[in-house]
């Protein structure tokens, strides 16, 4: 297969193009914007073969999406942070409406003040409205991703979040495989899932309901998540079988034995295993999805790997709580078998996570502050 | 002999300089024309406020002395008249750009032209977003280039100042950063005005707008600014052919209508602050 030495963000504009995806629709961002003015190269040279069209706001962008995806439209968008946050209505909405739409966000800080440093707030705050959120850790992985959320958001009928971190992966150049088009069309043919409008058969869409039916509706939402792990698994066979790379829910390093798990999301897991080698008796669980939160799965692997400490790497912070990542782990653990203590590194703001400030923590110096057994750490602190 | 003015020092966060705009870029001779037309004016400095959105424009408000607001993308009208209706004294002035103030920011646009509140905004308007490196805005011409139009934008832009009129502008002008004299007087004329005035200022942007376009480098794109403009006196004298081609520079509309602020607290009969 070609490998091309690619940003994140071509890949992500790459695998678009392989999908067949219908609609595109673009608004800039920093950093997002180069996934969009790669696809909008596609298009003028007319290999995109769908359509790109530009919006007058991150909003609409989405809302664009919704009404294409009401035709039965396989779309895409890509956004960051504040636009993120400004789509917020439109991303409930469009999991209500059960639209399978793969949006790509590049994690980036929110303001006041100003900020383009990757943290992963952005994406997190929007862990509640319905969509599926996969997490990448670098450039080859976004491309497969992708693909692989083209076709399990429409299989289960949810739309799909492909998260992956400002810079270090938008704008690092890497060797990606990218498979051509027709093979790519051996994994993800041509989007089939039932368009809602239908001229033959009119119908009012989205009316007013009461609580019951809303209860029904939110409780079909909670239950294609559910569906998610067997849709992923067999998806993750096929493309194997096809491109001899799969991404499970949790992806495990080293963790049989280990006396110590680092937990994270995103490209942190890049820096770690890059360091794993060096640290005897520590392992590694990456949260490749993080909606669905792949609870049971997570609480099996720390159990059977044995570990006495749980280290939870979160590039984000709720305040008043802590890492997000970190609360979502403590809640999954609660109740397992001899759970063993949660502690949590805080990078905050996007703050950089290196080899020094791991084995720091790894060695306990920066545990020795007192405190319970669910410590904190703050990246700041570790200057 | 040439006369250099240097700018009023002080209102200028001469720490924070030298800017982050590209070499060519006319954002500089537009924020400079307001540091001038603020002096003119005979605004105090504390009673004067800048708030800025998104993207290059924006960046303006670091720059300046005064008190300054950083606003969201977009949103800077809206921020403003949160300000202008607790603080009627204050000066202010709103520097958006075209993405900024015509795309997300374009309801806040029309509704405070439609209040004819108080506020003076300054659009520098160079066709294109330039911070996140040039995709083309609502106000870029139909048929140019840009990241996210790489053959072209079909779309139609506004044409802005008349945009503001028909939602309820009471003054509106043009000017360009080839002809900072003249950008400095209207600033000024829409800062005396009472009612929402808009200043569109057009800015060359050689790097992104200028290369996409084959538009030349920053003198040749200030030069064609310039030759295309012509005053509202001068327009009065062409036909719609010859007219269309030009830039029409100068103070395009003004008229007398109720203030929002002065209209609020008078129906309140509360005193502000």
């Amino acid at each position: 297969m070609p490998v091309e030495m690619i940003t994140g963000s071509q890949a992500a504009a790459t695998a678009v193009q392989r999908a067949g995806v219908d609609l595109v629709v673009a608004y800039p961002i920093t950093p997002q914007t180069a996934i969009v003015e790669t696809l909008a190269e596609y298009w003028a040279r007319g290999e995109l073969g769908g359509e790109y069209v530009n919006a007058e706001s991150e909003y609409a962008s989405l809302a664009y999406c919704s009404g294409a995806a009401s035709a039965g439209a396989r779309t895409f968008t890509a956004t960051s942070s504040h636009g993120l946050a400004y789509m917020h209505e439109m991303i409930h909405w469009c999991a209500g409406a059960r639209h399978p739409i793969v949006l790509a966000n590049v994690n980036r800080a929110m303001g006041a003040p100003w900020c383009l440093e990757p943290d992963q707030i952005d994406s997190l705050s929007q862990r509640d409205t319905g969509w599926i959120q996969l997490y990448c850790a670098n450039a080859q992985e976004v491309f497969d991703t992708i693909l692989q959320a083209f076709a399990l958001a429409e299989s289960v009928l949810l739309p799909c979040m492909v998260v992956f971190d400002g810079f270090y992966v938008s704008h690092t150049y890497e060797a990606v495989d990218i498979p051509p088009r027709d093979t790519v069309a051996r994994f993800l043919g041509p989007s089939c899932f039932a368009a809602q409008v239908d001229p033959g058969r009119p119908a009012n869409l989205h009316g007013l309901i009461g609580a019951e039916a809303q209860s029904r509706l939110v409780l079909s939402r909670h239950r294609a998540m559910e569906r998610v792990w067997e849709t992923l698994r067999e998806i993750n066979d096929r493309f194997a079988a096809l491109f001899g790379r799969s991404y499970p829910a949790v992806e495990g390093v080293a963790c049989e034995g280990a006396k110590t798990l680092l937990v994270t999301a995103g490209s942190c897991a890049e820096t770690i295993k890059s360091v794993l080698p060096a640290l005897d008796g520590t392992g590694l669980l990456r949260l490749k999805a993080v909606r669905p939160f792949p609870a049971r799965e997570l609480r099996t692997r720390v159990e059977a790997s044995g570990a006495e400490t749980v280290i939870v790497v979160d590039r984000n912070c709720s305040p008043g709580l802590g890492g997000i990542l970190a609360q979502e782990v403590k809640a999954a653990l609660y109740g397992a078998a001899a759970a063993p203590p949660v502690q949590n590194l805080i990078l905050a703001g996007g703050v950089d996570l290196t080899p020094w400030m791991l084995k720091r923590i790894l060695d306990g110096s920066l545990f020795t502050g007192g405190g319970g057994p669910d410590r904190e750490v703050w990246g700041v602190d570790l200057a | 002999m040439v006369r250099v003015e240097h700018l009023n020092q002080t209102f200028l966060r001469t720490k924070k300089l030298p800017h982050i705009w590209c070499p060519g870029c006319g954002n500089g001779i537009v924020t400079a024309a307001l540091v001038r037309a603020v002096e003119r004016a005979g605004f105090a400095q504390r009673d004067v406020v800048i708030v800025s959105g998104i993207g290059c424009s924006s960046r303006a408000a670091g720059y300046l002395n005064f008190n300054t607001l950083h606003a969201t993308h977009g949103r800077a009208l809206a921020f403003a008249t949160g300000l202008k209706l607790s603080q009627p004294q204050l000066k202010i002035f709103v520097i958006m750009g075209d993405g900024d103030c015509s795309a997300i920011g374009g309801n806040h646009f029309i509704h405070a032209a439609r209040r004819n509140i108080d506020l003076n905004a300054v659009i520098i308007n160079n066709y294109i977003y330039g911070m996140t490196g040039g995709q083309h805005s609502p106000l870029t011409p139909a048929g140019r280039k840009s990241t996210t139009a790489p053959a072209g934008t079909l779309e139609r832009p506004f044409e802005l100042l008349e945009l503001a009129r028909g939602a309820g502008a009471t003054f509106g002008a043009r000017g360009s950063a080839a002809q900072p004299r003249q950008l400095e007087q209207l600033i000024v004329q829409g800062a005396r005005h009472k009612g929402f005035a808009v200043i569109e200022a057009l800015s060359p942007c050689p790097t992104y707008y200028g290369r996409k376009n084959r538009q030349g480098g920053p003198v040749e794109m200030l030069r064609a600014l310039k030759d295309s403009s012509v005053s509202v006196e001068g327009a009065s004298g062409l036909d719609p052919a010859e007219l269309s081609e030009k830039l029409v520079t100068g103070v395009i509309y003004v008229k007398d209508a109720p203030e929002y602020t002065e209209q609020y607290y008078r129906s309140t009969g509360k005193e502000p602050g």
